[in-house]
């Protein structure tokens, strides 16, 4: 069995995540020393060294990230965490968020002082509710001992620490829209560039990153830029947790080296298919991915081998089909769950997303024209690349996958004028 | 705008104005804000609302069949209200909480993996805490942290 670095705590019999078992267990140490013996650029330099990636979708280098804030000190910069966790799929977050609060704390001080920034916010979705009160609780505790706040640990680090709840929008986990969400408007996204980097959270320097991204910082100031790159793969190093849903025997979160196989986390760690029925389908990284099949099992789950098979990491949920399922009927689930997120501020994505749920679910109910696959195809022809932020091409790329992998499906549905499975009862 | 809904149930076309005039911000402004967001509420519901997630990972494991049996068990469908304004029935969009698939979310606390057999203890027990003054269930109304 692999080591655990995120999740080791939950494994300490009654570890409820206050403030003393976080501290008794090494917490906060990582701060005192960065506070000690780093600089920001040291520190900024460490992460980079380390190869950690974004964990809440796009997997860009963290430490490179940081790197693009400018260096005056006077001019006013944020860290703002994303804890919007909505991508279907997903429930890592909701679990470090819950379960290791102060681990998180620490990650969002970390990140503070190599920005050098004096507040940061926790934009949490307004669903995590249980999630926004432990948080508002954990940084009562802290400020009380003087780890958050002015001084820090008798430094000259300051840092304000907000958690901002937002209300239900899919879109306000992507960056920008999070931005706008956090600055009290809509959640429309922003055209990029100018990037968060120059022009963020109120038109500043603000670096936003994932909840899980944050909460691998104080290990790695701990242990070493070295540690942590022996795990996993050369471009894509630590481990990663893997929301594991759908089919499986033991549905839950497994951390795992990042490069673990599919095979294995399938398998091994959730326990393989429910009922002993033969798998059909696996979405690898959330739902806005490319589907893969049998035939990829043996694929690594990092960002590089998922991408060399021609679907993405995203943001580590792996949603598990067994042969029961109608692809259509996923396809027809997906699609209306972006055409309800879609923000409507780009034709493609607005228009795109209601055609494709209406042809599928068209499809589904045996009302399907032999037409419409191509329809299908020229629709998400023109939702990809062309929109302000990537929900369209999320709606789009999982849907040709379905159509690439599971096209004889579609045409079974059109040709019988019905759908030759069950319904999805859960039987 | 989570403390004027939770003040009143929604939020109220006054509460509206009020905020509008207190951030003097254009009424408009907070309509736009309030019509974007899946948890802002504009007309009165019930109140204990019932969140069911009816994405994919929820939906491969029956979740229809539980929103089926919510909507027997309450005598209303999805996105209506009881007569007794005690319980909203709401469809919902991935909860983060597909470990327990099917999932039910009221409040801060979420059930799961729910079989479609559970909904009707589900929603006696939720009239308990409801009648027992218990403000979790309620939560949406009236901050109990």
């Amino acid at each position: 069995m692999s080591e655990k670095i995120l999740t080791k705590r939950f494994e300490i019999p009654g570890y409820r995540g206050a403030l003393e078992e976080y501290e008794a267990t090494g917490g906060y140490q990582a701060i005192a020393k960065a506070l000690k013996e780093h600089t920001p650029a040291s520190l900024t330099e460490i992460v980079r060294r380390s190869g950690l990636r974004g964990r809440g979708g796009a997997g860009f280098p963290t430490g490179v990230k940081w790197g693009f804030i400018p260096k005056d000190p006077e001019l006013p910069k944020y860290l703002v965490c994303n804890a919007d966790e909505s991508e279907p799929g997903t429930f890592k977050d909701r679990e470090l968020v819950m379960r290791d609060p102060h681990q998180l704390i620490e990650g969002v001080l970390l990140a503070s002082f190599a920005i050098g920034c004096r507040a940061a916010y926790i934009y949490i979705r307004g669903e995590f509710i249980a999630g926004a009160r432990i948080l508002e609780q954990a940084i009562r505790d802290a400020a009380a001992r003087g780890l958050v706040g002015k001084d820090i640990l008798g430094s000259s680090f300051s840092l304000d620490l907000h958690v901002h709840r937002g209300a239900g929008a899919y879109i306000c986990g992507e960056e920008t829209a999070l931005l706008e969400s956090l600055e009290g408007k809509r959640g429309l996204p922003r055209l990029k560039p100018p990037f968060p980097a120059t022009s963020g959270l109120y038109r500043k320097p603000t670096v936003v990153n994932n909840v899980e991204t944050l909460s691998n910082l104080s290990h790695i100031v701990l242990r070493g830029a070295e540690w942590f790159s022996s795990i996993g793969s050369p471009k894509s190093t630590g481990t990663r947790i893997f929301s594991v849903s759908g089919h499986v025997r033991r549905p839950a979160n497994y951390e795992l080296p990042i490069d673990v196989s599919m095979r294995e986390l399938i398998f091994e760690h959730a326990g393989g298919m429910r009922d002993g029925r033969r798998l059909k389908a696996v979405i690898p990284g959330g739902s806005s991915v490319p589907v893969l099949t049998e035939q990829h099992l043996d694929t690594r789950m990092d960002f590089e081998s998922l991408a060399t098979v021609g679907s993405m990491a995203g943001s580590g949920a792996v949603i598990v089909m067994d042969e029961t399922t109608c692809m259509v009927r996923v396809g027809e689930i997906v699609s209306r769950f972006y055409h309800h997120e879609s923000c409507g501020q780009c034709t493609q994505c607005r228009e795109g997303t209601a055609w494709l749920h209406k042809t599928l679910r068209r499809i589904e109910e045996g009302r399907g024209r032999k037409a419409d696959l191509d329809l299908l195809l020229d629709i998400c022809d023109n939702m990809k690349g062309k929109t302000i932020c990537p929900l369209s091409d999320a709606a789009a790329m999982p849907i040709e996958s379905y159509l690439k992998y599971f096209r004889d499906e579609f045409e079974q549905h059109i040709v019988d004028r019905a759908c030759p499975f069950g319904p999805m009862d859960g039987s | 705008m989570h403390l004027y809904q939770e003040e009143a149930g929604y939020l109220t076309e006054e509460a509206m104005r009020e905020l509008a005039a207190r951030l003097d911000l254009p009424p408009i402004q907070v309509t736009e804000v309030a019509t974007f967001y899946d948890m802002f509420r504009l007309k009165p519901g019930g109140r204990c609302e019932i969140w069911v997630c009816h994405n994919l990972s929820c939906a491969l494991l029956g979740a229809e069949r539980v929103i089926q049996r919510l909507e027997e068990a309450l005598g209303v469908s999805a996105g209506e209200t009881t007569l007794d304004g005690l319980f909203t029935i709401k469809r919902v969009e991935c909860l983060a909480a597909c470990g327990l698939a099917p999932t039910i979310q009221v409040g801060p606390d979420y059930y799961g993996p729910v079989s479609h057999g559970d909904v009707e203890t589900l929603v006696a027990r939720l009239r308990e805490q409801l009648a027992g003054g218990d403000q979790r269930a309620a939560c949406l109304l009236k901050a109990d942290g």
